[in-house]
């Protein structure tokens, strides 16, 4: 893909970045150089995952959402929050009060995620009675897995369930909603997905699998967190809002996903590592009679997204109480039919690769390890890159020179030191 | 083209460091844009036999010479070796002790699916000297 096309969500504050490299070794897809003091991304790399943005003692690294006043371009304005929502706040006994407070800073009417997530559960558990999938099934609900499975893991793209997200359902059925109840044109209702993570805000811009998104703007978390916080202790008889049951709800921490299938074989796993050491014994094919697998980039679930404010531990307990006391709602009655399926093919984005073909990457691949043999192996980091290994890919590529490595320096003047001396005893003679 | 060799030694010290080579070798088939299907094929392989060496034979060195037609792995060791290859290879047939199997290891389908996946499986081996299991694909 052009990369001057790409859109990210995660970004760099120059200002704060102290270029300690912290983010650089963090990074699942090395996709982070310290250059000239400062982090800088390469974006074709990027997956919009927030790791930097958690691990940043400076606070260098955010996230762009979408201003909650995007709102006012639109004549009708539908909130879409993520279960995940409803964990950052404390003392909550009914989640009508929190759908209510997100109702009154701005919007005019809120249509629940974890509704369209229960109908992403009952397409799934059909799609696991069919016999021709190769097992095991890989959910595709975490844009950031999807990314990562895209550049690093594509011989699981087969295995990926071919669903637009539980994001995209709730859009499309909000809004088809809303022309019903309003008679406004479909255009004329915006629908704001309100997001724990940057990298949802990533896939309302840029889908992956869904050619063009239905979600007309991505607020975070955070953003709403503090408008709806003044509200939630006003609110005494709250707006009859909630939609979903206890299932819905439950994608908001891993292993919610898993509970909707109706098969106890699943696996799930959340935090980035978790996640790629799955997908590593995936590929090796080394986990016998799984059948479904849930893997959520961040700890605990989205719970642990980079844009929530509350520790993940803490709103997966608070939902639990709130999912407890919820009477059950019934499923809305106008579910739509459409094809949940993606319209577009996921493929392989091959951005690791060393050269356009194998000769090439193998003869770059050889100057790697000739560099490599220079540098002394420790991955200190001071040169900017994560790694040796990445350090002298930098410079095959020509984006970086040995002089970066503290150790060819001190070599260099250590030499420069001896000749002096030498010099200095041959005067003396 | 001149090949690349990459070479691991392997140890029994830690279970949980095996298979780390056959990640490795992963990344880098991954990073010279080797068909993902062969890519799969070797890493399979090369899980299986690596742990059979850290398993049955107390480790040993793993080399692996890369071409853009063909991948070659060896691995190499001086474990008890293997007094009948054709039951070696047959499903289901394992020497792995109790402990093994605990750590989830030892079902006997090891080297049938090194001979699934593979092009050419060749077992080098004397009992009480040692084994050595080269294995290669080729990539067209
Ligand atoms: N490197 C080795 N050294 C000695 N014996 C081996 C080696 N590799 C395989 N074997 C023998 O072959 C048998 C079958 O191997 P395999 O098919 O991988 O099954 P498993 O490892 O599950 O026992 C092993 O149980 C063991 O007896
Ligand atoms: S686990 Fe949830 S919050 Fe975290 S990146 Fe994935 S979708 Fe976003
Ligand atoms: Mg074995």
């Amino acid at each position: 893909m052009d990369s001057s096309k790409m859109i990210h969500s995660v970004t760099l504050d120059k200002e704060k970045c102290v270029g300690c490299t912290t983010c650089v070794k963090r990074c699942p897809t090395n996709a982070i150089r310290v250059r000239d003091k400062k982090a800088t991304i390469i974006k074709e790399r990027c997956i919009d995952c927030g790791e930097c943005i958690r691990v940043c003692e400076h606070h260098a690294k955010k996230a762009v959402a979408d201003p909650l006043t995007i709102i006012q371009n639109y004549r009708f304005s539908i909130a879409l929050p993520a279960p995940s929502l409803y964990g950052q706040f404390s003392g909550i006994r009914d989640r009508n009060v929190l759908l209510t407070a997100l109702k009154r800073i701005g919007f005019d009417d809120v249509f629940e995620v974890s509704a369209a997530a229960e109908a992403v559960s009952a397409a799934t558990r059909k799609e696991l009675q069919r016999d021709d999938l190769p097992r095991p099934v890989i959910s595709t609900a975490c844009p950031t897995v999807l990314r990562i499975i895209r550049v690093r893991f594509p011989s699981l793209l087969p295995n990926l369930l071919p669903y637009r997200p539980p994001m995209e359902l709730a859009a499309r059925w909000a809004r088809a909603r809303a022309v019903k109840q309003t008679g406004l044109k479909p255009e004329e209702i915006g629908c704001f997905f309100i997001s724990p993570c940057p990298a949802k805000a990533t896939s309302a811009k840029m889908p992956i699998g869904t050619v063009k998104s239905a979600v007309s703007g991505v607020i975070s978390i955070a953003d709403v967190y503090t408008k709806m916080m003044p509200l939630v202790k006003k609110i005494t008889e709250p707006e009859q809002l909630a939609m979903s049951g206890v299932p819905g709800v439950s994608w908001a921490v891993s292993g919610g996903e898993s509970m909707g299938i109706g098969d106890t074989n699943y696996l799930a796993a959340d935090g980035m590592e978790n996640v790629i050491r799955i997908l590593e014994a995936l590929e090796d094919e080394q986990l016998e009679n799984v059948h479904f697998v849930e893997l959520n980039a961040c700890v605990g679930g989205c719970v642990g997204g980079a844009l929530t404010v509350e520790n993940p531990y803490i709103a997966k307990a608070r939902l639990d109480r709130l999912i407890r006391q919820a009477a059950p709602v019934l499923p809305p009655d106008d579910l739509p039919d459409w094809d949940l399926r993606w319209d577009e093919a996921v493929e392989y984005a091959p951005v690791m690769q060393l050269g356009e073909s194998v000769a090439a990457a193998m003869s770059k691949l050889g100057q790697i390890r000739e560099l490599e043999t220079h540098f002394p192996g420790m991955d200190c980091g001071a040169c900017g890159a994560p790694s040796c290994h990445a350090l002298a890919e930098d410079i095959v590529g020509g984006f970086s020179t040995e002089d970066q490595c503290i150790f060819v320096i001190r070599e260099k003047l250590q030499k420069l030191i001896e000749e002096q001396h030498k010099a200095a005893k041959e005067d003396q003679e | 083209m001149e090949p690349l060799t990459l070479q691991f030694p392997v140890s029994t010290e830690d279970f949980s460091q095996a298979g780390l080579a056959s990640s490795a070798v992963k990344r880098t088939l991954k990073d010279l844009g080797f068909p993902n299907s062969v890519i799969r094929r070797m890493a399979i392989a090369m899980y299986e036999a690596e742990i059979n060496m850290v398993i049955h034979a107390n480790g040993g060195m793993i080399t692996v010479t890369i071409t853009p037609e063909v991948i070659t792995a060896v691995f190499a060791d001086v474990g008890p070796g293997i007094p009948n290859i054709d039951l070696a290879l047959t499903e289901g047939w394992s020497t792995a002790s109790e402990s093994v199997r605990d750590l989830g290891f030892g079902a006997g389908m090891g080297l049938p699916n090194i001979q699934k996946y593979t092009d050419r499986l060749d077992i080098q081996t004397e009992v009480g000297k040692g084994t050595t299991v080269t294995i290669e694909i080729n990539v067209a």
